[in-house]
C-alpha cells in the first residue's frame, strides 16, 4: 500500500495533510459506529435518554463530512495529487459521504426506538435487528481497518459478509408479514421495526461502496466482484 | 488558437489517397518513431540503457522524469543533434517511418527538417518575424516565389496562433515579442519546414502561465497533423497535453503507456514514487 510507500513527500506538510485525512476518516467512522451501536442499545434497551443522545449527536458526523470535503478539497486545489495520492484523496471524500448517510440511518432508528418503546405488541423482531445491527457495527470497524491499512482484500471481506445482513432483513420481512395479517393491531409496531431492519440494510449497502472505494484505492482498477445481493424484501408477496 | 481559424486548419489532414476509415485509423495507430535498443554513452558515462519505445503518429507523447533520467538525451537522439556533442556515442536502431535515421544514406539536413525542434528558451534569430519564419523555408528553397514564401510564413504563423498578434508589424524584430510570443514563434518557425514530428525540449518552462496555456493548447491543435513529443518537468502539464506517458529513471526507460494510466495507475513504484512528489 501506498501509504506505507517507503518514502515520504518531498513536500512534508503534503504528508501531514493525508495523514490528517485519513484520522478524520477514521474518527468520523468511529463515531458512525457508536451512534448505529447506541441506537440498537437504546432500542433493545428501551433508553430514550440514549435514543436522543444519538439524534444530537449526528450533528458531529454531518460536520465531519463538511470538514473532510473542505479539507480534501484544499489537498486537490494545493497538492495536485497523482496517482495513489489521487486515489487516495477521491476515496475519502467518497468515504466521508457514505459514512454520512450511515448516521442518518443511526438517527432514523434512534428515532423509531422511541415510538417503538411505547407501543403494545410482540416486541420479538427486535431480537434480529439486535444481531442486524451487531453485524453491521463489526462490518463499520472492519472497513475502516480495511481503508486504514489500504486492503482490497479485506474490503471484499466486509462486502461478503453483506449477505448476511440482507438475509436477516429478508426473514424478518417474512416474520413480520405474517404478524401484521394475523394481528392488526401490530402493524405500527410491525412497520417501524421494519424500518429499521431497512435501514441496517442500507448500512450494509453504504459498506458494501465504501469496500469498493478501498478496492480502487488500494489497486486503481474498479473490482470486478459480483454483488450478491440477496435483500429480496421488494419481491416477497 | 486565437482569432479566424484559416481554412487550411479545417481541412483534413490525412492524405487524399487514404479513403477507407480503417486505414485512417491504422495510420494514426502505427508509431512514428520506434527506438529499439539504444544505448547512450557521453565518453565513459552512460546516460540511456537499452531503451526501446515507439513514439505514435499524431499524438503527442510526454517524456517525463527528474533532472538527469536521460529524457532529453532521449530526445536529441530522434534528430540526431547528439552528433554535435563530441564524446557522445549511440548505439541501438532510431526508425523514422521504418527507416533507420543512422543509416549512412540518411541526409542529416533532411531528417532535421522532417524532425524539427523547439527548445526551453525561445530563440528567435535577431531577424524581423517575417524573416524568422521565412529562414527554413528559404535555405531549404522550399519556395519558388515571394507569394509562395509569404504564403508558407503566413499559414505557420497562423497554425501557430501568433499570425492575429503581428499581423501588422512583420517586420518588426522578433526580439521585441513577449516571451510567449516568441516561443510560438519558434514553434512557427519549426513548422514552416512542414516536419512530420516536432520535439519539443520543455517548451513552457520558461513561460509565464498564461503564455504556458496558449502554448499548450497550441500542442494540442498541431497534433492533428503533427506527431509531437515533449520534454517537461511539469507532471500537471504531462498529463494534460499527452495522449502517451514515458517516464525515466536513471537512464531507464522504466514506465510507458497511456497518459490517463499513468497519472492515476502506475504499475511500477519508481514511476510511482515520481509523480507523487516522492522523488525528485
Amino acid at each position: 500500500m501506498e501509504r506505507q510507500m517507503d518514502q515520504d513527500h518531498i513536500v512534508k506538510s503534503y504528508d501531514e495533510e493525508l495523514a490528517q485525512l485519513d484520522h478524520m476518516v477514521g474518527r468520523m467512522g468511529e463515531l458512525a459506529a457508536r451512534q448505529v451501536e447506541s441506537a440498537i442499545q437504546a432500542l433493545v434497551r428501551e433508553d430514550a435518554a440514549l435514543a436522543q443522545k444519538v439524534m444530537a449527536g449526528d450533528i458531529e458526523i454531518d460536520g465531519m463530512e463538511t470538514e473532510i470535503d473542505t479539507t480534501a478539497v484544499r489537498v486537490l486545489a494545493l497538492r495536485q495529487p497523482m496517482a495513489t495520492d489521487l486515489r487516495r484523496v477521491i476515496a475519502t471524500m467518497k468515504t466521508a459521504g457514505s459514512l454520512e448517510r450511515i448516521g442518518d440511518y443511526a438517527r432514523n432508528i434512534a428515532n423509531r426506538s422511541q415510538v417503538i418503546t411505547a407501543l403494545p405488541g410482540d416486541h420479538g423482531g427486535i431480537r434480529v435487528i439486535e444481531r442486524m445491527g451487531g453485524i453491521v457495527n463489526e462490518m463499520i470497524y472492519a472497513v475502516l481497518e480495511a481503508y486504514h491499512n489500504s486492503d482490497a482484500e479485506r474490503a471484499n471481506a466486509v462486502r461478503l459478509r453483506d449477505e448476511s445482513v440482507d438475509q436477516l432483513n429478508n426473514s424478518l420481512f417474512r416474520e413480520l408479514l405474517t404478524y401484521m395479517m394475523e394481528t392488526p393491531s401490530n402493524i405500527t409496531l410491525s412497520m417501524h421495526l421494519l424500518f429499521i431492519a431497512k435501514n441496517l440494510e442500507r448500512i450494509g449497502d453504504h459498506l458494501t461502496n465504501v469496500a469498493e472505494h478501498i478496492h480502487v484505492m488500494a489497486t486503481g482498477e474498479v473490482p470486478e466482484w459480483e454483488r450478491p445481493k440477496v435483500d429480496h424484501s421488494s419481491q416477497i408477496t | 488558437m486565437n482569432g479566424v481559424r484559416s481554412p487550411i486548419l479545417m481541412t483534413t489532414t490525412f492524405p487524399e489517397t487514404i479513403s477507407e476509415p480503417e486505414n485512417i485509423f491504422a495510420e494514426m495507430a502505427s508509431a512514428v518513431f520506434s527506438a529499439r535498443n539504444v544505448d547512450v554513452y557521453y565518453g565513459e558515462k552512460r546516460a540511456l540503457v537499452n531503451v526501446s519505445v515507439e513514439i505514435p503518429r499524431n499524438q503527442v507523447t510526454a517524456m517525463i522524469g527528474p533532472s538527469g533520467c536521460g529524457k532529453s538525451t532521449f530526445l536529441r537522439c530522434l534528430n540526431r543533434m547528439n552528433d554535435l556533442i563530441e564524446d557522445c556515442r549511440v548505439q541501438g536502431d532510431i526508425l523514422l517511418d521504418g527507416e533507420d535515421i543512422h543509416d549512412p544514406a540518411v541526409d542529416v539536413v533532411t531528417l532535421r527538417m522532417r524532425v524539427g525542434m523547439v527548445f526551453q528558451k525561445p530563440n528567435p534569430f535577431p531577424k524581423s518575424i517575417y524573416d524568422n519564419v521565412a529562414y527554413g523555408p528559404r535555405i531549404h528553397g522550399m519556395a519558388l516565389s515571394r507569394a509562395d514564401l509569404d504564403e508558407i510564413v503566413f499559414k505557420s504563423l497562423d497554425r501557430a496562433g501568433l499570425l492575429n498578434e503581428v499581423r501588422d508589424r512583420m517586420y518588426d524584430s522578433a526580439t521585441g515579442l513577449s516571451g510567449g510570443q516568441q516561443q510560438r514563434l519558434c514553434i512557427a518557425r519549426a513548422i514552416a519546414i512542414a516536419p512530420e514530428v516536432i520535439l519539443m525540449d520543455e517548451p513552457c518552462s520558461a513561460l509565464d502561465p498564461i503564455a504556458s496555456a496558449r502554448v499548450e493548447d497550441l500542442i494540442d491543435e498541431l497534433r492533428q497533423k503533427y506527431s509531437i513529443i515533449v520534454v517537461t518537468h511539469s507532471m500537471q502539464q504531462a498529463a494534460r497535453i499527452s495522449q502517451k506517458t514515458v517516464f525515466f529513471h536513471l537512464g531507464e526507460l522504466v514506465e510507458e503507456g497511456e497518459t490517463d494510466r499513468i497519472f492515476t495507475a502506475p504499475e511500477d513504484t519508481r514511476t510511482q514514487a515520481y509523480i507523487t512528489g516522492r522523488i525528485g
